[in-house]
């Protein structure tokens, strides 16, 4: 009994790590209509920062952490001003293979400078510690932190949008882009902010995940895979869903490792391909 | 006097003193150069050495390809990153129909096609939920789950893939030949479907809908059916082209088979050589197949400046390269439009 | 009166398509001018190019004697343009509240808040909290001219304020305008109602085909005048 609850939890504190990854898409997604293929290389281009500051000068990955976050930030906000504003049209081709390019790009490059082989940021042990719950049950410190962080994610976004002037220009950009211009709202920088902000957060997820598990340049794919279908299985619209899509992707994964290490992933999908099939619009989405 | 009335009464009725064309000089002479070169092709197994029939093979998989995902994405609107699904399904069912099936593996080819096709049935009712960015995405994600599935099954080879044994019966020279012929089929017929079809009332109804759903709707089009039926035909079209391949490649697993490089490769090469036109993806092709020859040993710099031109190409020259061409020169080599001529 | 906004020969071009042919304009700080003219006479497309939606040459609009043509627009809403759009172009994301605050996005500052814009159309207090667009017709246009106000603006554009509305909502609104001018905002009123902006305006221009076909002063010019320039004749 017990090690099925113990399974859920590992779910739920892997989903935290799947929801980090996903609030940057949801985000770009609801302001700019844009779907960044190069997300998940993105998340391994932190991780591998992380990765660098931690080997090189010998600090603690949350000081690497705090410098690759403004890092992410500006890398965010560069790309989406130089070249990603350009593909900014009803058509989805043409950022669709923008960032299917950029993803090529970064794959390579990381291969140029870090080669095939996996890397890991050390951690300094607290991979290894784990708060006891009850008898027999405890929860490992890391995944903790990645699922209070998520947490603290979705609030934050959550408050973001709802409550600031960024906020409010963010909706009003998405619901009618010229006239939010006729605010005084200027879209091109508007635009390059809500990027910067969602590779910002990779900047948290990438170095935490790294210091969960082993990181190589092509892992970027399948990262973007799981963020995506948290995405869509929570729904479209809230960042309250996504956080949900996120835990609910974690817990499947998790079950389906428990059944047989072989299928784990493909239960994960399995929900996706259910929740696609009966509730196409996602468990929890936003009715506008 | 007869005469003058009869003369009046022609200007009066409809006359149009224009025609319809769809012929231009330079489709007329590209027909006459594709003869010639299925001509030569057709020779080539009898002169050509190993290497090169094996070269075309490949190229030919590449084009099948290029031209199947234009008709998707180009002329069809849909914008799919996870195509290399169909690449999977048509090798691995080359694979089960010739070793485990017995079936000849040359008839296996277009057999795979329609394996392809059957699959694509349901799995279009999945993807079909996703518009646009998720849409692409959600093809990547089906990709991964055939990948996923064949990985586990160790009929077929599990994890680490296995080798065609159905041609043991043939000679190297006889199943290269076949082989090359195939691909020569594959190569003359992709262009010609394609073509064909957007010559149609089809190809009409694709462009529509790919101008606005809603109105094509509106005008007695069945967007969802015809959305549909492009999607299997490109299915069946990456299907052949994956067989084909692993025929000619004689061994096949699960990464080569369903790995996410197929997309970046197919899709640059569509959009490099021109999107929304027959000619694009053949140049595109041809530039590809060449410059991988070339620069194929650069690994990584050669993939990351592709990437780069890539994107360079879809923000500054989104008509690709033949774009650049035929509006410069005003050539249509495959021409599908209709044109007034007065 | 100096001028506040002129335009001097000023042309606009959709693609190949070219929308405007010379236009002359100018509009007196504290004036009210409307301009009238038929569907596709260059009404829509005049107010893009005052507001930058539409590139200009540098010199061909000036505001204030500064030329603005091809500042983008939002730069021109600090600089005191703002714009009621032809179909309110309210926000659904937002609520009726943060529609109005958004219009103080440039952050002019001025006379114009929240609740001067709640004093001037009561009914907007009551649904503060509703989404922007789950409002009647009217109610609306108020949202939308509250949120231009807002913005603090020397110039206020008004395109098409009767589009959709019944005649004595129009009349409602169109009471308004006075309480907003009194204070010295001027104001370009876009009306399809002939007899309206002639009655709310101090001058009148008429568009036709790109051009301006007449002007004049909106009480001294008479309506079969008008009728020729508006079709053309």
């Amino acid at each position: 009994m017990f090690t099925w609850i113990d399974t859920i939890l590992q779910g739920v504190m892997l989903g935290g790590l799947y929801a980090l990854f996903a609030m940057g898409l949801s985000l770009m997604f609801g302001v700019m209509r844009l779907v960044n293929t190069a997300h998940g290389d993105f998340v391994l281009l932190a991780a591998f920062a992380g990765f660098v500051i931690t080997d090189t000068l010998h600090v603690s990955p949350f000081v690497a952490m705090a410098l690759v976050i403004p890092l992410a930030f500006g890398v965010g906000y560069i790309v989406q001003r130089g070249v990603l504003n350009y593909t900014i049209s009803k058509d989805p081709l043409p950022s669709l293979v923008v960032t299917f390019g950029m993803s090529i790009v970064i794959q390579n490059l990381l291969l140029e400078l870090f080669s095939a082989d996996t890397r890991s940021i050390s951690a300094g042990g607290i991979e290894t510690q784990s708060i006891p719950l009850v008898e027999g049950l405890a929860v490992g410190v890391l995944p903790l932190m990645i699922f209070l962080a998520a947490l603290a994610a979705t609030l934050g976004f959550q408050w973001l949008f709802g409550n600031t002037s960024l906020g409010r220009a963010f909706r009003a950009t998405s619901d009618d882009r010229e006239a939010a211009s006729l605010m005084g709202i200027n879209n091109v920088h508007i635009y390059a902010l809500a990027t910067a902000i969602a590779v910002g957060v990779l900047g948290v997820a990438g170095v935490f995940h790294g210091m969960r598990t082993t990181i190589a340049p092509t892992d970027g794919p399948a990262q973007l895979i799981y963020a995506f279908e948290a995405v869509i299985i929570g729904g479209m619209g809230s960042f309250w869903g996504t956080f949900a899509g996120g835990i609910i992707l974690g817990v499947a994964q998790a079950i389906g490792f428990r059944v047989d290490p072989g299928w784990g992933i493909l239960v994960g999908h399995l929900v996706f391909i259910l929740v696609l099939l009966f509730k196409p619009s996602g468990l929890f989405p936003k009715t506008r | 006097m007869t005469t003058l009335s009869a003369t009046t009464v022609a200007r009066e009725t409809t006359h149009p003193d224009f025609q319809v064309e769809r012929a231009t000089r330079a489709s007329r002479a590209t027909m006459v150069a594709g003869a010639l070169l299925l001509a030569v092709l057709i020779s080539m197994p009898f002169w050509a050495d190993s290497s090169a029939l094996r070269t075309f093979t490949e190229f030919a998989c590449f084009l099948v390809m290029a031209q199947m995902w234009n008709l998707l994405g180009g002329y069809g609107g849909m914008v799919s990153i996870g195509q290399q699904a169909y690449i999977g399904i048509g090798g691995y069912a080359l694979i089960a129909l010739g070793n485990f099936a017995g079936v000849n593996p040359f008839i296996c080819i277009p057999l795979a096609g329609v394996v392809a096709a059957l699959l694509a049935i349901p799995t279009s009712q999945i993807v079909f939920r996703l518009q646009g960015g998720y849409f692409a995405i959600g093809t990547w994600a089906v990709a991964e789950i055939y990948r996923l599935l064949v990985a586990n099954a160790s009929v077929l080879g599990g994890g680490s893939g296995t080798s065609l044994t159905a041609v043991r019966g043939f000679t190297k020279a006889a199943r290269e030949s076949i082989t090359f012929w195939i691909a020569v089929a594959a190569v003359f017929g992709s262009i010609a479907l394609v073509y064909y079809l957007l010559r149609s009332r089809f190809g009409l109804a694709l462009t529509a809908i790919r101008d606005s759903e809603v109105a094509s709707e509106s005008q007695g089009i069945h967007v969802k059916r015809t959305k549909f039926l492009v999607y299997v035909i490109s299915a069946f079209g990456f299907g052949v082209a994956g067989a084909l391949y692993f025929l000619s490649n004689l061994r096949i697993s699960p990464d080569a088979a369903f790995g996410v490089h197929w997309s970046p490769v197919v899709i640059f090469m569509v959009i490099i050589g021109g999107l929304g036109t027959i000619e694009g993806p053949l140049i595109g092709a041809i530039l590809y197949f060449a410059l991988s020859k070339i620069f194929g040993d650069y690994g990584t710099w050669y993939l990351m400046a592709l990437g780069l031109v890539a994107i360079v190409v879809t923000i500054r020259f989104p008509q690709g390269l033949w774009g650049v061409i035929a509006k410069r020169f005003d050539i249509r080599c495959f021409p599908v439009q209709r044109r007034l001529k007065f | 009166m100096a001028a506040l906004l002129q335009t001097h020969n000023l042309t606009a071009f959709y693609g190949d398509f070219q929308a405007l042919f010379g236009i002359d304009f100018e509009i007196a700080t504290g004036e009210i001018v409307a301009i009238i003219g038929a569907n596709g006479a260059g009404k829509s497309t005049f107010l893009k190019t005052l507001t930058g939606l539409i590139k200009t040459q540098k010199d061909a609009v000036q505001l204030e004697g500064d030329g603005i043509g091809g500042v983008p627009p939002h730069d021109l809403v600090a600089r005191g343009i703002a714009m009621v759009p032809e179909g309110r172009r309210l926000f659904p994301s937002l609520s009726v509240e943060e529609n109005l605050t958004i219009g103080a996005y440039a952050k002019r500052g001025g006379p114009w808040t929240l609740e001067r814009v709640y004093a001037t159309f009561p009914v907007l207090s009551e649904r503060r909290r509703n989404p922007g667009t789950a409002l009647s017709g009217g109610q609306q246009q108020m949202v939308a001219i509250g949120r231009a106000l807002m913005a603090n603006p020397k110039l206020l554009i008004c395109d098409e304020l009767s589009l959709g509305l019944a005649p004595v909502v129009i009349k409602e609104i169109y009471e308004a305008i006075p309480k907003i001018t009194a204070e010295g905002i001027t104001a370009i009123i876009v009306e399809q109602d002939v007899a309206v902006a002639k009655r709310v305006s101090h001058r009148l221009y008429c568009f036709q085909e790109g051009r301006v076909s007449l002007t004049g002063e909106s009480s001294k010019t008479p309506m079969e005048d008008i009728s020729k320039a508006y079709f053309g004749i």
